[in-house]
């Protein structure tokens, strides 16, 4: 019986051993060498893997990072700038600063600034509306309102307003992967400049219809009259298909064009109140002053 | 036993309200909006321009290659505009608007109603003459008809074969044609035989429609070749390929046309504009659309000039009735819900259809049981149940190998889930993308 037990004991660990080796000798044959930095990298990435960097998810990308000899095109927007730098350390290489961004519905076209002129029944779903029916409004070029992009978040950043029926983002919480922009079939969605205190100005319109379209459905619209253009002293204005795009890098939140835009298309956030009438219209004043100054110059000349 | 095809198809509730009411004449609107894309292909150039003064059958769009289309003016009057304005898809479209001013004909066009019964003319001339009017497929996929008729070198073609089926609840508008019209639509296929070079025409009438069979049966009795065919009442029978299916048992491959199995398929509407093309002189500038819906005061089938707001058509049948709840461009099974009652008739309009509020309404979408009675009813032999998924997942390319090119939106398969899947939107938007990918490997 003992002995039973002790040959049993002894041939299979004898068995064992010689597995063992053949593991060993066809593990090292077949050996794929793999830079132990990826891992350290993966390590350091957010582990999102929202695909928001370009690549299929963190692994992916660490990989294009080590792979790569110049890492400043590279940005992951969910970890930002602490991480790439801690990235950079890991692989000895530089990467510049980037501007953090954020997400921004370009549609203001609630319920009561933009009406309903049918009922769309079909699949909920924004890429379907678009593609076949155009909308529930007099504009198609808005926000349909059937989420899409809160579906396409993984951050919980974006979410419907039922009272508005429009989107809206939760800053903090916005990585700027971009996975709204891309979802979102009307291109509403734009990632743009994180400011200061999450200021932002920005025209909060896509139609290109001309003045009077563009009004009759919506009370918000932008109607492409050029007021903010001249009134941007920094050329951040651009006008383009009866449609105003401020540009973020270039714009300095001096909110100029906030107040001349007569639909109120431009929208201003977080800001403080404004300062008081009087001291505004002395400001005026004092502007149309400086500009008559200006012209009477310009005619001596 | 009456001919159909096998495979698939439904048979919804037939409902022709109108189709004892004869054709009227509608009086022209204060203003017309022609769209320059009336048709499968690309859109036509505009050729006049803000103030010009225009007759009723003047060019007002020119076609813009092969597969392309003339458009001309469907009254006489000034253009107002040449402006994006919303149509029958819900999206805007460039089209020309005209202020109506009076109602002065082209001076070549004859507004007699004499039956010209002589066909004097070539094969040619005749194909030449149908694409200067601008003739499109009547029957609701406005495939521009002189294609059709142009047949490609190596290709024979040896029946052709006229679609009366209108198997699509409640329109009314081709059955008027071939009770009212039938006489001259007889001579459109004549024209038609002598352009196509074929001895031999095949009228395919669905067995509702007693009346017609028997009225064009009386018309053809002398003429040879020519020949009616009651079939049985089957929806899609108006589909070309269950058509072609039904009557001579031949099928067309996929991604296939008619041509490639020897026949080519015309509507009775398209006989008709080609008679009137070829004998009158007289481009398609008017059309028979069917207003009807069971709350309607007055369902009506009208000739409409192209580009009159649906509402003048609305008007004209009682007004829009209390309980409405869709208004529908085209049959219940294939026509779109409109967005606007000022989106213009264009030439595949077929008719306006009121849905009362308790009918319009979509069910809530529940599971699919995998019961698959969207297999059995697809008359193209696809899944749709599949093509769903697939499209709703993007798997683009899977659903292109599952042939959704395929599918032409009859709708069967919508109509038929006992789940109230909106399988067709789907589908619909599935195909779009794929489509849009195929166009790009080009």
């Amino acid at each position: 019986m003992t002995e039973t037990v002790l040959y049993t004991i002894i041939s299979l660990s004898i068995l064992g051993a010689i597995m063992a080796v053949i593991l060993y000798l066809v593990a090292q044959k077949f050996k794929v060498y793999e830079d132990p930095r990826i891992d350290e990298v993966e390590e350091a990435l957010p582990a999102a893997n929202c695909g928001g960097c370009g690549y299929p998810g963190c692994r992916g990308f660490a990989e294009a990072l080590v792979k790569a000899d110049d890492i400043s095109d590279f940005y992951c927007p969910v970890g930002g700038n602490e991480t790439m730098a801690k990235v950079a350390e890991i692989l000895g290489k530089s990467v510049e600063e980037k501007e953090a961004q954020v997400a921004v519905v370009r549609c203001s076209g609630s319920f009561d600034k933009r009406p309903r002129n049918n009922f769309y029944d079909g699949p909920a779903s924004c890429a379907i509306e678009s593609a076949l029916y155009g909308g529930e409004t007099g504009c198609h070029y808005g926000c349909l309102g059937q989420g899409d992009c809160v579906e396409a978040c993984d951050f919980e950043a974006i979410f419907m307003d039922e009272n508005t029926g429009l989107p809206y983002v939760i800053d903090d919480n916005c990585t700027a992967c971009g996975a709204c922009v891309e979802v979102c079939p009307n291109d509403i969605i734009e990632l743009r400049k994180k400011n200061k205190k999450d200021r932002k100005i920005y025209v909060s319109c896509v139609n290109q219809d001309k003045g009077g379209p563009a009004k009759k459905a919506c009370k918000v619209a932008c109607i492409g009259c050029g007021k903010c253009v001249k009134v941007c002293p920094f050329d951040a204005i651009t006008m383009e298909n009866n449609l105003a795009y401020i540009d973020p890098l270039k714009c300095k939140l001096c909110r100029k064009c906030v107040e001349e835009c007569p639909t109120n298309a431009i929208v201003e956030v977080n800001f403080p109140p404004r300062k008081k009438k009087a001291e505004k219209k002395q400001q005026n004043e004092k502007e149309t002053q400086a500009k008559t100054g200006n012209n009477e110059k310009q005619n001596n000349n | 036993m009456l001919k159909t095809f096998k495979k698939g198809g439904v048979h919804p509730a037939e409902n022709k309200i109108s189709a004892d009411k004869p054709i009227e004449k509608l009086s022209l609107p204060e203003q017309v909006a022609i769209p320059i894309a009336q048709h499968i292909g690309a859109p036509s150039k505009p050729v006049v321009s803000k103030k010009d003064k225009i007759k009723a059958g003047d060019v007002i769009a020119e076609s813009a290659g092969f597969v392309s289309s003339n458009i001309h003016s469907s009254v006489s009057g000034t253009v107002l505009k040449i402006d994006h304005i919303i149509e029958t898809s819900g999206f805007k479209q460039p089209s020309v608007v005209v202020k109506v001013e009076g109602d002065e004909w082209r001076d070549d066009i004859d507004t007699s109603n004499d039956l010209k019964q002589d066909i004097s003319l070539s094969g040619k001339e005749i194909v030449d003459k149908v694409l200067k009017a601008g003739i499109v497929g009547m029957g609701g996929a406005t495939f521009p008809s002189h294609v059709k008729l142009s047949i490609p070198e190596g290709k024979t073609i040896d029946t052709l074969i006229i679609n009366g089926v209108e198997c699509e609840p409640y329109l009314t508008s081709d059955h008027r044609v071939m009770l009212e019209r039938g006489e001259e639509m007889v001579v459109g296929i004549q024209l038609l035989m002598k352009a196509l070079g074929v001895k031999r025409a095949m009228i395919g009438i669905e067995n509702n429609k007693p009346d017609a069979i028997n009225h064009v049966n009386e018309l053809v009795k002398d003429k040879d070749g020519i020949d009616v065919y009651p079939l049985k009442v089957k929806y899609p029978q108006g589909g070309e390929k269950q058509l072609i299916k039904a009557l001579i048992n031949r099928e067309v491959p996929s991604g296939g046309l008619p041509l490639d199995v020897g026949t080519v398929v015309h509507n009775v509407g398209t006989a008709l504009a080609v008679y009137e093309a070829v004998q009158k002189n007289k481009p398609l500038i008017e059309r028979v659309v069917t207003v009807t819906g069971k709350t309607v005061e007055k369902p009506s089938n009208f000739l409409v000039r192209i580009g009159t707001p649906v509402e003048k058509l609305l008007e004209a049948a009682g007004g829009i009735p209390d309980d409405a709840g869709k208004v529908v461009s085209g049959g219940p099974m294939m026509g779109k819900a409109l967005k606007s009652f000022d989106v213009p008739v264009v030439k595949g309009t077929s008719g306006i259809l009121v849905m009362p509020n308790k009918e319009a309404k979509r069910y809530n979408e529940r599971n699919c049981i995998r019961c698959a009675k969207c297999v059995s009813a697809c008359p193209m032999g696809l899944e749709p149940y599949l093509l769903k998924k697939l499209a709703e997942q993007e798997r683009y390319e899977e659903l292109e190998e599952n042939d959704v090119m395929d599918c032409m939106e009859c709708g069967s398969c919508s109509y038929t889930c006992p789940a109230y899947v909106p399988l067709l939107d789907y589908i619909r938007f599935g195909k779009s993308k794929v489509s849009q990918i195929i166009r790009n490997r080009k």
